[in-house]
């Protein structure tokens, strides 16, 4: 556990500060507010929080996908060491999909309804290399196979709503292996899915990931799922990181009130027939975020402090850290 | 497929009965053709003689079985002016309506559909104002005005183009057609651009709409997360989304347009079938009018089936077997 974290190496990806606002009339909202994030070739992150902690946005504001009125206003990506933030669009146009691939939530809304999946699929391709449709398509046929379409070259021929939507997913997987990419960023990939279907895409994913070497930002509400999928979790809070560790670490020793909270409320994870954990209240709308820890308002070991000063993320080790005046008592990792 | 076009024949058979009982009753109710036909100092014998030929002194509802008669026989009557079968005097007169409606469609979707796509595309931006506001022009003049204004500004003032008739024609496949003379496009051009702008304008409106909505969806954002150019985006992913509605808009144009096109080729004398039509009012000359309703609708119910078949091809969730009408 006290071993230096893997990232310290080389990192792929490396965020520091990044912020991201969202405009209205009445101002501006950070979503995603000073993130910082490394992740390390090969390596399985997952990112972790409720519905509107940023945890999507953040996602979208490394591939640089962030749509008006968001607006990413501070922060680097370095990746493999060049600030992905201050590239020309048409270099960044060219990073994604080919060294960084994206994979969304909802199946049934991203792939385009009028075009076959062939289409979708060769474009991905022969957009970033010069190579033949032929050779795209082989290269498709591949890539559906892997992740267990079976007779890929009809499929191919067929549109998005003849796909169910764990079949829409496995072809989203497919073609973000396409260009053999060093990261994928999934955004809950499998939340849309059927239980049975989202283990059996969980471990797809894992096993493919492995044998290519590619590095996977999992993003995700859920985290039974991280508990199966990463080598380290960040925890993630009204558009900060609040907790991050090793997923050992995070997940036998949550310090943070709010990832003990999480945990608690993990069906997976307890102990059966013991009851779950509910975290009172609901987060704050980023309009009305509380002064200090954002959490407080929620937490059940608040201090008089709390309101005054929002805690630093800082911890024993590079590598792990939490955002809290009052942690949870120390445990050993099991 | 062929079970739905069967039956979409069947209904269509059914549409014309009912047209041609609706018009052949209110053309009946506009006035007594006799009067017209005959100067006033004929003999009354003489004026017999007239109303039995033209079978005018049977009650109404014996003149329209005589009509349904002839019709299942292919023959739409004879025109009470000009003593030729009505059919052949409108399908004379149909390569001139068919080459300014065509022509007017391809103006409405070579200039609609790129403007409001641009205008789609970025709806906040000066350009794109600019386009929606000039686009409300082009629907909301009456057509006879704009019609006499491209006449005025054009022909009369700046002398670019004749205001009136077709010009020089050539015969192609054995129909003559102005499109292929120089002297044919100079008298063809005006009397298009006057038919195509209400449509250019819906077109665009269209476009603009579908586009704005489409390129916030989330398969456009994915296709960015593939890195897929923005040319292609809009070429294939967004293009494609936004065809159904304008082909359908097309479609139902190119019926109307055949019966709009009255105004404009009475604008500019265009000898078409709209021309005709209005003529054959004023003479009271029913066999005709009748005639061209029932060729319009046919050519309206015709054109429909086609938007229906060319829905499958655009969207392939359109399944035809199951939709109805």
């Amino acid at each position: 556990m006290n071993a230096p974290s893997p990232n310290a190496a080389r990192p792929l990806l490396e965020v520091r500060g990044l912020r991201t606002v969202f405009h209205s009339l009445a101002g501006a909202y950070a979503a995603v507010d000073g993130v910082d994030l490394s992740i390390a070739p090969g390596e399985v992150v997952g990112l972790v929080g409720e519905s509107g902690s940023g945890k999507s946005v953040t996602g979208f504001s490394l591939m640089r996908l962030v749509d008006p009125p968001g607006e990413i206003v501070a922060g680097e990506v370095l990746f493999e060491g060049r600030d992905l933030l201050s590239l020309p669009e048409s270099a960044m146009r060219a990073i994604r999909g080919d060294r960084i691939a994206m994979i969304f939530q909802d199946p049934l809304m991203t792939l385009n309804p009028v075009l076959t999946i062939g289409e979708q699929m060769i474009e991905a391709v022969t957009e970033h290399h010069g190579v033949g449709e032929r050779a795209a398509r082989t290269r498709a046929i591949e890539a559906l196979g892997q992740v267990g379409i079976a007779s890929a070259a009809q499929r191919l021929r067929q549109y998005p709503h003849e796909f169910s939507g764990g079949m829409r997913q496995r072809v989203a997987i497919a073609t973000a292996m396409l260009n053999q990419p060093d990261l994928i960023i999934a955004d809950e990939p499998t939340t849309a899915l059927d239980v049975t279907i989202q283990g059996q895409i969980l471990h797809e994913m894992q096993k493919l990931c492995e044998a290519s070497g590619t590095a996977l930002l999992w993003i995700t509400h859920d985290l039974g799922v991280v508990a199966e999928l990463a080598d380290r979790i960040c925890v993630m809070y009204s558009g900060r990181i609040v907790e991050t560790g090793t997923a050992d670490d995070v997940l036998d020793a949550p310090r943070h009130p709010y990832t003990a909270g999480l945990l608690g409320s993990v069906p997976s994870v307890n102990a059966p027939g013991s009851r779950l954990h509910q975290i009172d209240g609901t987060a704050p709308p980023l309009s009305a975020r509380p002064t200090g820890c954002p959490f407080r308002t929620r937490c059940g070991n608040v201090l008089p402090v709390c309101a005054e000063i929002d805690p630093p993320l800082a911890g024993p080790v590079p590598g792990r850290g939490w955002r809290c005046h009052n942690p949870m008592p120390e445990r050993d990792a099991a | 497929m062929t079970l739905f076009i069967l039956r979409r024949v069947i209904q269509s058979v059914f549409v014309l009965l009912a047209v041609s009982l609706v018009v052949f009753f209110a053309v009946y109710a506009i006035g007594d053709p006799v009067e017209l036909l005959v100067s006033p100092d004929t003999s009354a014998a003489e004026r017999e003689v007239m109303i039995r030929r033209l079978g005018l002194d049977l009650p109404i509802w014996r003149q329209y079985l005589v009509f349904l008669g002839n019709l299942a026989q292919g023959d739409l009557g004879t025109s009470f002016v000009h003593g030729v079968p009505a059919v052949e005097l409108i399908l004379q007169r149909l390569p001139a309506t068919l080459e300014l409606v065509v022509l007017s469609l391809v103006i409405a979707v070579s200039i609609g559909l790129p403007l409001g796509m641009i205008a789609g595309l970025a709806p906040e931006t000066r350009t794109a104002r600019t386009i929606m506001t000039g686009s409300i022009f082009g629907y909301s003049l009456p057509a006879f005005w704009q019609g006499m204004m491209l006449i005025f500004v054009f022909a009369v003032f700046l002398n670019w183009a004749p205001a009136a008739g077709r010009g020089d024609t050539v015969s192609l496949l054995g129909v003559e057609v102005s499109f292929l003379t120089a002297d044919g496009w100079s008298h063809l051009i005006l009397p298009a651009i006057n038919l195509a702008l209400p449509n250019l304008a819906l077109v665009l409106r269209l476009a603009a709409s579908g586009t704005a909505e489409a390129r916030l969806q989330d398969y456009v954002k994915y296709a960015r997360a593939k890195g897929v150019r923005r040319g292609r985006i809009v070429r294939r992913h967004i293009l494609r989304n936004i065809l159904v509605p304008v082909v359908t808009v097309i479609g139902v144009e190119f019926g109307s347009l055949i019966a709009y096109s009255t105004i404009t080729e009475t604008v500019f004398a265009w000898p078409g079938m709209g021309k005709l039509l209005i003529d054959s009012v004023y003479q009271l000359d029913r066999p005709v009018v009748v005639a061209y309703v029932m060729i319009a609708t046919f050519i309206f119910v015709t054109v429909n089936l086609l938007v229906d078949l060319a829905y499958a091809m655009l969207d392939p969730r359109v399944e035809l077997e199951k939709g109805a009408s």
